[in-house]
């Protein structure tokens, strides 16, 4: 009843085309918007914002990376958390070794470098696919973790193989307190996230949609694979690379190429398959999921005064059925589950 | 979203309100699940009845210790926001523990900025023992560099003299990580100045299989292989090099393989295997107390009984004792019996004075090197002892602590920290 389009009507192609046709959706991304940008820095205490909200924004843009990769490509890929790595490192060795460079045209360029390393280890998938391209996007993740320890120039020569991070710097405005860097996070994640709604929607998009439900067809209406494909991989490694450089200057400081292990790149993977494959929307609930879940079982646990050693694997066990039962109850992900919620809020309270 | 929120919210108020504050408070990145939970229950175990027993004392001069826990997986991110929800809580957090060389790093600027301080004992940046750069980090007792310094002089005396290990051959296998990579430095300004020849061989992690390197080890005939590894990649390095032939006796490990968790799961492979340690293995007064006071009454922080004592705990032990000793001393400068702030207890570790006799008054007598700590130093010995197992139980090596060419570490550590401080942009000096 609260949820329905009548009356609403579409009189030019600009009203058809747009993202959300819905006025309430409208309405409803603008408050949500309102609610990050304003009311949130304005009540949050610091903890959410470096324990919570940030890390959040940030595995929420790699899940969307990947998401263009494996949701809208169909390409499998384990190589998310070595593109963040090369994001990284080269943000920082950007920074370090062109004194002065603005630090978004170091995040920029950290996220260019990671989509230079996805097309080179995209090259496989012209010729592989599936499970099969998965395990060659392996090489990238033990390559580029290999390469980060082996060649001291990437880490400035530091004896250990560690990088901290400089000082996020904007026209003379260092974002150092949590809030700051909240902002510049959700400003940059909020930014990427509407080019990538948009481009999915484009002929890019289409392109990437046709090669993953077949690419032969794909190949016969005219769509050259080699271009979509590369592409795919260079967009989706230069979302990680951003990413990874803000999991590195705004969350973690201190960095070293372990953080970006296969253990990262398959908690991607997962937030991607439990959010949604091919949504936007679920590239942000798989990262809330994965994220977050953990962080409330834990607080719970806690709550609940159980000995820590009963709590800490009592969270393991919840953790674990709650994504089965996710999966069983929607295996196409949580934001598949909200489409449906949307379809029946829109007949509620009468039902066919 | 909204309602889970106020739903943390509201645990988070219940969590804190079951605290009485006026107690110095403490939080524990522990980690009892997942690859290395054996290691975090045993340490944290350790840690937790030590304060336990503080507090059975009557705490420190009246002052009782109090502690949460978060479970942190030894996982960076998850490390973090532990430390973020605990830091504030009860009053503020006195100091933090991470055990975990990821979250360290993760927490490594965020410490300076909360004025809270930190200790890694046996891990983490080597360079941080310069107070001047990193006043809040505290690497006590012995860091990776003079562990490697060390290293090199049990080989030399095992070799019959310094001056003997000219020509000899010395197998560095480690892990393929900042973490094995970290005494690179060390060992190579080392076989510089006693000329000995290094072989760097890199095992990937985890490590389950080492067939090759120990191949290249039978190959290369070496005198000595130190083992830089941690986890599985230990228990199965020492069973690949008793399959390959290669005597256990000419192989050092460093002091993350060197506890049950390593030696226990390897077999009659581990047998007579050697490796470093910054705590002497044996039975203390300080363990029979809290085998009495603590597991008599029920309240033991471990299931197993046994486990009391291992390499693990004991590190755990030595950690709580540090902790609270650095407690005592501040509580003398900044008055007895009032709960301190993170940077006052930061003053009392950085004033730290541990000696025979303070270690004798409370039972833990040559558990662990006397330590002094300055500004200029906060590791406070760099002394550590090679340590064997026997089949059953590790048993001490050498009788006194010995230490490697700490002027060549100090060197070392200077360049590293200089460099840290002008990337970062900080004025080394130090702290009140």
């Amino acid at each position: 009843m609260l949820y329905r389009e009548a009356g609403q009507f579409k009189s030019s192609y600009e009203a058809d085309g747009q993202i959300f046709p819905l006025r309430q959706d409208r309405l409803g991304i603008a408050l949500l918007l309102v609610l990050a940008f304003v009311a949130i820095p304005q009540f949050a205490s610091a903890y959410y914002f470096s324990a919570i909200l940030i890390p959040f924004l940030i595995f929420s843009l790699a899940a969307l990376g990947l998401n263009i990769l494996t949701g809208y490509a169909g390409q499998l890929s384990l190589g998310s958390a070595a593109f963040m790595a090369v994001g990284a490192f080269s943000a920082y060795n950007f920074i370090l070794r062109i004194p002065g460079i603005p630090l978004l045209l170091a995040f920029v360029l950290g996220g260019l470098s990671a989509a230079l390393v996805g097309i080179a280890f995209g090259l496989p998938s012209l010729r592989i696919r599936g499970f099969y391209l998965a395990a060659s996007t392996l090489a990238t993740q033990f390559f580029v973790v290999w390469a980060l320890t082996k060649i001291q120039w990437f880490t400035n020569y530091s004896s250990s193989g560690v990088i901290t991070a400089q000082k996020m710097e904007m026209f003379g405005y260092e974002f150092s307190s949590p809030a700051s860097k909240y902002l510049l996070v959700l400003a940059i994640v909020s930014v990427m996230a509407l080019l990538a709604k948009n481009m999915v929607r484009s002929n890019v998009g289409r392109s990437w949609m046709a090669v993953r439900d077949m690419d032969v067809a794909a190949e016969v209406i005219g769509i050259r694979l080699m271009r979509t494909k590369l592409l795919a991989f260079a967009v989706s490694s230069f979302y990680c690379g951003v990413a990874g450089a803000l999991y590195a200057f705004a969350y973690l400081g201190t960095v070293e190429p372990e953080a970006y292990s296969l253990d990262l790149s398959f908690r991607i993977l997962f937030m991607v398959i439990i959010g949604g494959l091919g949504s936007i929307l679920g590239s942000f609930l798989g990262a809330a999921f994965i994220v977050l879940l953990p962080v409330f079982l834990n607080v719970f646990a806690h709550a609940l005064s159980l000995p820590t050693s009963v709590a800490s694997n009592l969270e393991l066990m919840v953790f674990g059925a709650l994504i089965i039962f996710f999966l069983i109850v929607e295996p196409h992900g949580l934001a598949r589950l909200w489409q449906i919620a949307k379809e029946k809020l829109r007949l509620w309270p009468f039902p066919h | 979203m909204k309602c889970i929120k106020s739903l943390l919210v509201a645990a988070s108020l219940l969590a804190a309100t079951s605290f009485v504050w006026a107690d110095q408070y403490v939080p524990l990145l522990s980690y009892r699940v997942g690859p290395y939970g054996s290691n975090g229950a045993s340490f944290f175990g350790g840690l937790i009845d030590y304060m336990n027993l503080t507090n059975l004392n009557g705490g420190i001069n009246g002052v009782k210790l109090s502690w949460e826990e978060c479970e942190t997986e030894y996982n960076a991110s998850r490390g973090v926001e532990c430390y973020e929800r605990l830091k504030s809580k009860n009053g503020g957090a006195s100091l933090v523990e991470p055990l975990s060389t990821g979250i360290a790093y993760g927490i490594l600027d965020r410490v300076g900025t909360d004025k809270i301080p930190m200790t890694t004992l046996g891990y983490g940046r080597s360079d941080a023992a310069n107070g001047k750069v990193f006043p809040y980090v505290f690497p006590l007792l012995s860091t990776y560099w003079n562990q490697a310094g060390a290293m090199v002089v049990y080989l030399g005396e095992k070799s019959g003299g310094m001056d003997k290990l000219k020509g000899k051959k010395i197998v560095h296998l480690y892990h393929d990580s900042a973490y094995g990579k970290e005494p690179l430095p060390v060992l190579e300004a080392e076989a510089a100045k006693y000329g000995f020849e290094l072989i760097k061989i890199p095992v990937a992690p985890p490590g389950n299989d080492q067939q090759s390197q120990w191949l290249q080890i039978r190959q290369a005939n070496p005198d000595y292989v130190i083992m830089w590894t941690f986890g599985v990649m230990s228990a199965v390095g020492l069973k690949t090099a008793q399959r390959n032939g290669f005597p256990r006796e000419k192989i050092i490990g460093v002091w993350w393989a060197g506890s049950e968790e390593d030696t226990e799961p390897a077999g009659d492979a581990a047998k007579g295997y050697a490796a470093m340690s910054f705590t002497t293995p044996g039975n203390y007064p300080v363990l029979d107390d809290i085998r009495k006071k603590i597991y008599g009454q029920g309240k033991g922080n471990l299931k197993e009984l046994d486990r009391v004592g291992n390499v693990m705990y004991m590190r755990g032990v030595t950690s709580a004792v540090l902790m609270v000793e650095a407690m005592r001393v501040a509580q003398n400068k900044y008055g007895k019996g009032k709960p301190l702030t993170g940077e006052q207890v930061r003053w009392g570790f950085e004033n730290l004075n541990v000696d025979v006799a303070r270690q004798k008054a409370l039972g833990v007598f040559d558990m662990f090197p006397p330590i002094k700590t300055s500004c200029d130093d906060h590791e406070g010995s760099g002394a550590v002892k090679v340590v064997q197992w026997d089949g059953k139980q590790w048993v001490a090596l050498s009788k006194t602590w010995i230490t490697g060419d700490k002027a060549l570490v100090r060197k070392l550590l200077e360049e590293s920290s200089a460099k840290y401080a002008a990337e970062k942009g900080i004025t080394p000096g130090c702290l009140k």
